[in-house]
């Protein structure tokens, strides 16, 4: 049992890692600040049920996600990319290393990823279909393990395992989209 | 169900890998489990047999190298800074939720 008077000092410091997971979900500022405080207020009310000592940044997580679907997701439709199905494996690196790959340390591939920007970066993320972002969002920017995520958003193991992968292939493919279209990487016609 | 569907050729994944026995893996199969190995999500013996494959295998090294620097990018391009009045609305919020509570 958890004390509601310790609330805000457990909780309050993972405001920026959650109002960043709201802006990706709700991809709107005034949504992201609504879904956050709601979330916070459900937690306060809820906060006698969470077990002292276990994982508070994951429960929050976990009533964060559920009210976001509940409440938010249909609020406002934007288009996402279609062909999650389809991306390979080393998307983007085959892409920009050509078949040669260009010899040992820093290579110059690991270069013109460091070049993309915030924006380029979160809009990729933004595009993604909705149960891809999730599991994306909470692995790559956040830090969980599988185990953790099928627990946050309540799918098994597997599921949570296949659209992680699947999810970053489909978010390089974006990324590298956008780095072509403004000329940071080369695009070749042939996909190679 | 959503599965992996990107290899349908009977591979390495048809015949269940004994738990302790530590195999050879060749490129495809090294590049297959990638996300696992550095999501450090595979069993001891999994891992090393990624490990030993990599220590043979320059340009598995180089495309490890590079999804390891790109999801670091990833990560840290993805912040935002919370509006100072986000934290007082919540603050607020969670004070007359309090107040309510002891009425």
């Amino acid at each position: 049992m958890a004390d509601q008077k310790d609330f805000s000092d457990l909780a309050m410091v993972h405001m920026p890692a959650l109002y960043t997971a709201a802006l990706r979900l709700t991809r709107n500022p005034s949504d992201a600040e609504d879904l956050v405080q709601e979330t916070y207020l459900k937690a306060y009310r809820a906060f006698g049920s969470f077990e002292a000592g276990t994982n508070l940044r994951a429960w929050l997580y976990k009533i964060l996600t559920n009210t976001f679907i509940n409440s938010y997701r249909s609020a406002k439709r934007r288009p996402e990319i279609a062909d999650v199905e389809d991306v390979e494996d080393l998307y983007m690196y085959r892409r920009l290393s050509g078949d040669q790959p260009t010899g040992l340390g820093r290579s110059a591939e690991d270069e013109v990823v460091d070049r993309f920007t915030d924006t380029e970066v979160k809009q990729a993320i933004e595009a993604l279909p909705e149960a891809f972002r999730i599991a994306v969002l909470l692995a790559d920017v956040e830090g969980f393990s599988y185990k953790e995520i099928a627990d946050i958003t309540e799918v098994p193991i597997g599921t949570v395992m296949s659209r992680i992968h699947r999810g970053r292939k489909a978010l390089q493919k974006a990324l590298f989209e956008f780095g072509a279209a403004r000329g940071l990487v080369g695009v070749t016609d042939d996909g190679r | 169900m959503e599965q992996d569907g990107s290899n349908s050729e009977p591979g390495p994944d048809v015949q269940v890998p004994k738990p302790d026995v530590i195999s050879f893996l060749d490129c495809d199969e090294t590049i297959e489990r990638l996300y696992f190995y550095l999501d450090g999500e595979l069993t001891e013996t999994r891992r090393i047999e990624i490990q030993r494959h990599l220590d043979l295998c320059g340009p598995c090294v180089q495309a490890f190298g590079f999804e390891t620097e790109l999801r670091k990018v990833i990560a840290n391009r993805c912040k935002d800074h919370v509006p100072d009045s986000l934290i007082n609305r919540v603050a607020a919020a969670l004070h007359d939720e309090a107040r309510r509570q002891a009425n």
